[in-house]
């Protein structure tokens, strides 16, 4: 799917996602040229069957962590998985800095359905290391959540 | 204004889909890489007992390659293999992938069934009223992730249980290259004409086809252990001959015991041969 600016005969640009948290998604693209954006809004549907193929609109920010679709999309039992930490240093990244939770973070994490619940919290650990945060809040949670399409999770 | 088309605008799109795509089935090379053989075990019919045989030859495959064979389940919405080879969670996740668990014989399984709660059908957490819109590519999705996710490890040969349907594997084959097939059948002829419609449908789409097992071609007695008539027809050797593919094995019925007795063993060997 490409974007063309009309106006400038120049195709648009990513520039923004959005996940409301309602099954909708919405992604704005920028002509590089004349700046203008444009808003792709999708309904359930559309955002759940882009969503099917395993794919995100925009680009990925990290690798897909296992079983990204069925841990995402399935409706399974809160003690499927044991997950397990990467520990001090993860692939590519370096040693990393000690993280921690704010208590309304780890709140709001107990509240991810168990199914999931370890490998988002091992998507917002990695979104955190890699832009050097060092503790993670719910304004961080929901900035990842934007930046990386975690719909629903 | 100018309108170009897809084509005419030069360039990645900005999400870089294809590359997305690329990138997933480059995860299942790479995944598959030390897999020796991937073997799906089909019939177009369900009910012929084709994850009873997957079960058993994963038993047999594993006392003659101890740690070095897997079982997937793409039964995604009946799983029942798991149950079969005494495999159960939970599933330990590491950086490098989802560990399969291991059941009888060593050997690695991954199943929904180690993921559903009990007794509860595959749902999914997406909106419900337009699931026929997108379940089937969630499903081919699970199923690769199933592929590319589960860390295998060195395998001489993953048996995937297939779910019934004249499909014939194609889908699993176009991430799978080099797929073979390993039909079962019943005797009877209504079971021929199904299965004999998945084996055409994978024989089409390139699968190697390895032969035929015939299941429950008869009922061996648990006292005397002689094997009478169960099902009229000859499903296995016709299918055999419509297709130019070795009838591998005739396994008779059995109350009790271990799948993989029913064998008889030469016929056993003949398999796991025809596997190799």
């Amino acid at each position: 799917m490409k974007f063309l600016c009309l106006d400038c005969d120049e195709q648009m640009a990513f520039a923004e996602r959005r996940e409301p948290g309602d099954g909708t998604f919405a992604a704005a693209f920028r002509c590089p040229r004349c700046h203008r954006a444009v808003a792709l809004l999708a309904n359930p549907m559309e955002t759940q069957l882009v969503g099917s193929l395993g794919v995100k609109i925009g680009g990925r920010a990290l690798d897909a962590p296992p079983f990204e679709l069925a841990r995402g999309s399935m409706r399974g039992r809160d003690d499927a998985f044991v997950d397990e930490d990467r520990g001090a240093a993860g692939p590519g990244t370096g040693a990393r800095p000690a993280l921690t939770w704010s208590v309304d973070a780890r709140e709001r994490l107990l509240r991810v359905p168990g199914f999931v619940r370890g490998m988002v919290k091992r998507i917002y650990v990695d979104y955190a290391a890699q832009r050097g945060i060092a503790e993670i809040t719910p304004e961080v949670m929901d900035r990842a959540r934007t930046e990386l399409g975690l719909e629903g999770m | 204004m100018m309108l170009r088309s897809y084509r005419d605008v030069v360039g990645a799109d900005g999400s870089g889909i294809a590359a997305q795509v690329a990138g997933q089935r480059a995860r299942v090379d790479r995944r598959l890489a030390t897999v020796g053989r991937v073997v799906a075990v089909l019939s177009g019919k369900g009910g012929v007992g084709k994850s009873f045989v997957t079960a058993a030859l994963a038993r047999l495959a594993a006392a003659r390659w101890p740690e070095r064979v897997g079982v997937l389940d793409a039964d995604l919405r009946s799983p029942t293999v798991a149950r079969m080879l005494d495999a159960t969670g939970p599933l330990r996740v590491t950086p490098s992938g989802v560990v399969p668990a291991s059941g009888s014989g060593g050997v690695r399984v991954m199943s929904t069934d180690l993921l559903l709660e009990e007794g509860r059908p595959l749902a999914w957490r997406e909106p419900s009223g337009d699931a026929f819109a997108w379940r089937g590519t969630l499903e081919a999705g699970v199923l690769r992730e199933f592929l590319g996710d589960v860390a295998w490890g060195d395998l001489e040969v993953l048996l995937v249980d297939l779910p019934p349907g004249a499909d014939g594997g194609v889908d699993l084959a176009s991430l799978a290259p080099g797929l073979a097939a390993l039909a079962v059948t019943i005797p009877t002829e209504e079971a021929r004409r199904s299965v004999a419609r998945a084996v055409r449908a994978a024989a089409d789409a390139g699968i190697r086809l390895v032969g035929v097992v015939e299941n429950m071609a008869g009922y061996r007695c648990g006292n005397c252990a002689r094997t009478g008539p169960l099902f009229s027809g000859d499903a296995g050797s016709a299918l055999a001959a419509q297709f130019g593919i070795p009838l591998l094995a005739r396994v008779p019925f059995v109350v009790e015991g271990a799948a993989d007795a029913a064998f008889d063993p030469a016929e056993a060997a003949r398999v796991l041969e025809a596997l190799g």
